[in-house]
């Protein structure tokens, strides 16, 4: 079961208790989803100064007395047994402390698995070095604890093993003919099925029913994981990078059979994540090799490290067939396919999401397979499935209309639906349509010319191209936030949220300031702690939303509380929560701002320095009465070497539609590095896993081509700003929409260019020669 | 990463001196490569002589060429204002490479001097002929786009990655070496060996002998010369294919001098000396261009990854110097 499965469920348990007689459609909107005061204002990080002086401690910088450096050693072989394991020269070498393997490792639970169990952070639930057989290539087979890195390294070096190899799963067509539906797809049907597609896609007047194929990707966060752990007794401390804080903390005391309340996790800054920072091998082998030792542990993975020891996006083969009527309008709409998965893991790569929801069709046939690969677990990764989902969908949107002599821009226009298309729901704020409109007239493309090959410039080859973006709203279930108000009139707002570097540190405590009517600057956003308020993970582009409705719940708390505390001497007496607002540091009437008292006068009335608040978030109810996803347009303008087939990528508009914007700073930063991640999809990035051995041959930054500087033009970025009339503060997150979209675009605009038509990304020189 | 001694060198002689008394024994100049590889435990010395102590001066010598000290940084050679009139190719060759951080530490010996970045050299779990003579190629079943389409063998189909040194192929340049009993001269393209069946000897240098210096001789018609480098991304990748190319085309349309050498195609700086055979005397056209490029490729042999780049190397051979004729510098 999965976590948006559980928050559906937990949303079915307890709507009618919380909301005796109303459906949720009936909640009212927020009443700050048009504040201005402060959201809205493009606030500069509140953590940038300390970040870029290098003052912001990350994982694999936290000093402790005693601290040990570990190292790992990896698997050779994708499956099979450890036939030879010789410790004894890495156990002799200078500065070793420990040599951990199957052998001398504690006996220890697997963890629980992210999305099958809800108390897992664990992207795999295979067992930590507890046995000789081995399940991937790249799996941790030995552990060196030692004074220095070096030495442990070293050490990690000299330790001989030698395999007995089994056959292995490692080939994806081969496997293919073998693919079969999970049982669900994170909590949603496998299969959609309305009408029949097949006979409408063959039957209708245009046609196009192409495969699609998109490789496996690697995460390449600019901070590799780390972990530095410290056991006290029975009680641990992990100092981690992490996008998870208190599923973590269930996680790691689930593994070693101890309650939740003796670990702590502590991620004040995490240097990306992108969905692969969750709890993965390294996080369990320092843990005990620390216990092991009786010392603080520090493990921070190599590059190549994070490579073999932590997945990636999964490989995909994707069919799309439109059939389309002479007005314009789809008779059938058939989005299948299959991917890569192990038997270890639950992240089926969601590529047929966007289909369920972006376009009307009279039919549709939406379903996805997957294969089970002897591989590392592969994972969520910034947009996992919408990324690649919408390569396939708005490529093939736009060969439909090439065939039916449209504008791509005017096709969408005439596929949109009036309600969800799949679900019948009504779409909470959907704007798409205006998102193309601002877009479109951005980026001049009236001034277009649709004929492929048509412009050029000396040897370069001009191309223009389009494609939808869109991303689900979601908020996570059972986030709590504490606002502890002092008398001094500054407001510490607290919960274990995390800061990944989009912003959270810096927006929540603008969004926080403008619900207790503060200044920005006398509100602290305390985060990245599992012993604050429980945090929901940051994933799905949920965290800005989950947050929001948390210290929304603890605020209202609050004004109940002033407003007793305030008593009969305020000029507050007698006003019910409902009839007050926070303003300008204290609490007013609604209706006569001139009843007004500041929490100083309250709190010092009262002789109290400080009240404290605490609330968890309602259930996200919202998800169930509406169809809620952001939607955005993506404009590319790019060069194809004629002589080369070299693509450089030369303009781009992204224009979107996304709820409110909390920071207009962040958030453009946010989008932009979407958009610069879905151009390595499109153009460069590819994990080289050779199916003859289940090795990851490309391990590196040099290898693994994430775009350079100069591969990336400027990139201007519009949104709507139009507020989700069903979302806390109108918000929807905006960490995963970026990237989606941006594989379409450059491959619809290298058509544009060449009049070649790349199916399979990445779309490097050799397809356009 | 093994433990290793360390000792630095203040000259050429000591450098060798140091070298011969240590049994297994590496040079030290920026690395950029070597030390990658010794995290890799893929070059594991015992002990590193550092020669970034040694010259790295650039000298204009009396006849028009330019001597390079083996320590001179690549920065430093691709700034160099008589390197940047006299042979333009040299410095936009190493200004293709890597990266300013890197091209701040490499040297001109060690760039030379570094090892392919085939990905089962750099992996010790797969097979590699280069690293274990006779273990076996798993690049020729494997991932290839990176490899070589020229001079390969059986035993070995891996590049040479340097950008640095295709323009000293195109150049004529000469090695200077210093070993035990004294100096000796090789020329630049007889210095990296062709795989054969010992693809782990990768140069004519002995081991114990330093390059010291690098010597440009005078070619007035590279003034007019170019490097362009064809790759995945825009930046810090290494070639699929490069070109160096020098052209002096005479009064009567028809190709003068003419150098080139080709980078990313086979397991040493590629001296593309068949097409300049053809190109000699013959009209400085597209269609010469054309003839002169297939003339060099004719022996080429694509493996699944790699075989693209037998038509862009011809194609690219023929857009640099159609570039040259109409005066683009790159």
């Amino acid at each position: 079961m999965s976590l948006i499965r559980d928050a559906i469920d937990a949303v079915r348990r307890l709507v009618p208790e919380a909301l005796p007689g109303a459906l949720p459609s009936e909640a009212p909107p927020d009443p700050l989803i048009d504040a201005r005061r402060v959201i809205g204002t493009p606030l500069s990080r509140v953590d940038g100064p300390l970040k870029v002086a290098g003052k912001a401690r990350f994982a694999a910088e936290v000093p402790l007395d005693g601290l040990v450096y570990a190292a790992l050693r990896y698997s050779a072989v994708a499956r099979g047994r450890i036939a030879v394991l010789d410790t004894a020269a890495a156990e002799a070498a200078p500065g070793v402390l420990l040599v951990m393997t199957h052998r001398n490792a504690p006996r220890l639970s697997p963890p629980p698995l992210m999305m099958a169990d809800p108390r897992g952070a664990a992207a795999s639930s295979l067992p930590v070095m507890q046995d000789a057989t081995i399940r991937w290539n790249g799996e941790p087979v030995a552990l060196v604890v030692a004074a220095t890195q070096e030495q442990a390294e070293h050490a990690a070096s000299l330790i001989r093993i030698d395999y007995e190899a089994e056959a292995a799963a490692l080939s994806f067509d081969a496997a293919k003919p073998h693919a079969a539906p999970p049982g669900d797809i994170l909590g949603e049907p496998t299969t959609i099925k309305v009408g029949d597609a097949e006979a409408a896609v063959a039957g209708a007047a245009f046609r196009v029913d192409r495969i699609y194929r998109t490789p496996r990707h690697n995460h390449c966060a600019i901070e590799p994981h780390a972990v530095t752990v410290a056991w006290e007794g029975d009680s641990l401390t992990i100092h981690d990078a992490t996008q998870m804080v208190h599923l973590t903390r269930s996680t790691m005391a689930a593994v070693f059979g101890i309650a939740e309340e003796q670990v702590r996790v502590l991620s004040p800054f995490v240097g990306g994540g992108f969905g692969n920072k969750a709890v993965w091998n390294h996080h369990v082998l320092a843990a005990a090799a620390a216990r092991m030792v009786n010392r603080p542990v520090r493990l921070a993975l190599s590059r190549e490290g994070v490579f073999r020891a932590t997945g990636g996006r999964t490989l995909t083969e994707q069919r799309v067939a439109l059939g389309a009527k002479a007005d314009g309008t789809l008779a059938g709409l058939i989005h299948s396919g299959v991917t890569g998965i192990t038997s270890h893991n639950q992240c089926p790569e969601q590529f047929s999401f966007p289909a369920r929801h972006l376009y009307a069709a009279d039919s549709f046939l939406i379903t996805q397979s997957a294969v089970e690969l002897d591989m590392v677990a592969n994972t969520f990764m910034r947009a996992p499935g919408e990324s690649i989902g919408t390569f396939a969908l708005e490529s093939a949107i736009d060969e439909l209309a090439e065939t039916m002599g449209l504008d791509p821009v005017e096709l969408r226009r005439r596929l949109e639906p009036e309600r969800d298309p799949t679900s019948g729901l009504a779409f909470s704020s959907r704007h798409l349509v205006e998102a193309y409109r601002r877009g479109a007239e951005r980026f001049g493309w009236d001034r277009r010319n649709p004929t492929p090959r048509a412009r050029r410039d000396g040897d370069w080859l001009i191309g223009q191209g389009v494609a939808t973006a869109t991303y689900p709203y979601y908020r996570m279930p059972g986030g709590e936030a504490r606002i502890r108000l002092r008398a001094d009139g500054h407001a510490v707002v607290q919960m274990a949220a995390h800061e990944m570097g989009m912003g959270t540190a810096t927006v929540q405590a603008q969004q926080a300031a403008e619900r207790l009517g503060l200044p920005v600057e006398r509100v602290t956003f305390e985060y990245g702690d599992s012993a604050l308020p429980r945090g929901t993970l940051a994933g799905g582009s949920s965290q800005s939303a989950s947050i929001a409705a948390a210290v929304a719940a603890a605020q209202a708390v609050l004004v109940e509380q002033l407003l007793r505390l305030a008593g009969n001497d305020s000029p507050l007496a007698g006003l019910k929560p409902a009839e007050v607002e926070a303003r300008d540091g204290g609490l007013c009437y609604r209706d006569d701002p001139r009843r007004c008292e500041s929490y100083a006068s309250i709190l010092r009335r009262a002789g109290q320095d400080e009240l404290v608040a605490e609330a968890a978030a309602p259930p996200p109810a919202e998800t169930q009465a509406y169809s809620m996803h952001s939607y955005g347009a993506q404009f590319c303008e790019l060069r194809v070497n004629a002589v080369t087939g070299e693509t450089r990528v030369t303009r781009w508009v992204g224009s979107f539609n996304t709820g409110r914007i909390l920071n207009p700073k962040t958030a453009a930063s946010q989008f932009r590095g979407g958009i610069i991640m879905g151009l390595g999809l499109a153009l460069t990035e590819e994990t080289l896993f050779d199916e003859r051995t289940g090795r990851i041959m490309n391990p590196s930054l040099a290898d693994y081509h994430v775009p350079v500087h100069l591969d990336v033009p400027e990139i201007d970025v519009i949104w709507n700003d139009i507020p989700d009339p069903h979302s806390p503060l109108g918000l929807h997150g905006i960490g995963e929409i970026g990237i989606t979209g941006v594989g379409a675009a450059v491959a619809n605009a290298v058509h544009n260019a060449t009049g070649i038509r790349v199916r399979e990304l990445p779309i490097t020189l050799d397809k356009l020669l | 990463m093994n433990p290793f001694d360390y000792a630095r060198a203040a000259d050429p002689a000591e450098a060798v001196r140091l070298a011969g008394a240590r049994p297994n024994t590496k040079f030290l100049g920026g690395g950029t490569n070597l030390v990658d590889l010794m995290r890799e435990t893929i070059e594991t010395p015992d002990s590193l002589v550092d020669v970034t102590g040694l010259s790295r001066r650039i000298e204009v010598l009396a006849d028009g060429g330019i001597l390079i000290g083996a320590a001179a940084r690549n920065t430093a050679v691709a700034a160099d204002p008589a390197v940047r009139k006299r042979f333009p190719m040299l410095a936009r060759a190493i200004l293709a490479g890597a990266s300013a951080q890197i091209r701040n530490m490499a040297t001109v010996g060690g760039n030379i001097m570094q090892r392919t970045r085939c990905c089962y050299f750099y992996d010790d779990a797969a097979r590699c002929n280069k690293r274990v003579p006779g273990a076996g190629c798993d690049a020729v079943g494997g991932f290839n786009r990176m490899h070589a389409i020229l001079g390969a063998s059986p035993a070995c189909v891996a590049t040479h990655p340097s950008d640095l040194c295709v323009a000293l192929a195109a150049l004529d340049a000469v090695v200077h070496v210093e070993g035990p009993t004294g100096g000796r001269t090789l020329r630049f393209i007889d210095f990296h060996r062709l795989p054969g069946d010992r693809p782990d000897i990768e140069t004519a240098l002995a081991a114990d002998e330093l390059i010291t210096a690098v010597e440009l001789p005078p070619l007035s018609a590279a003034a007019r010369s170019t490097y362009r480098k064809v790759r995945d991304r825009s930046s810090y990748a290494f070639a699929l294919v490069s070109v160096a190319a020098a052209l002096d085309v005479a009064a009567d349309g028809t190709v003068g001098t003419v150098r080139l050498a080709l980078g990313g195609v086979a397991h040493k700086p590629w001296r593309a000396a068949k097409a300049e055979a053809a190109l000699h005397g013959a009209p400085a056209t597209e269609a010469s261009f054309r003839a002169a490029a297939e003339a060099e490729l004719m022996d080429a042999v694509g493996l699944p990854g790699n075989a693209f780049k037998i038509e862009l190397a011809k194609r690219t051979i023929v857009a640099t110097l159609a570039g040259l004729v109409r005066g683009e510098r790159s």
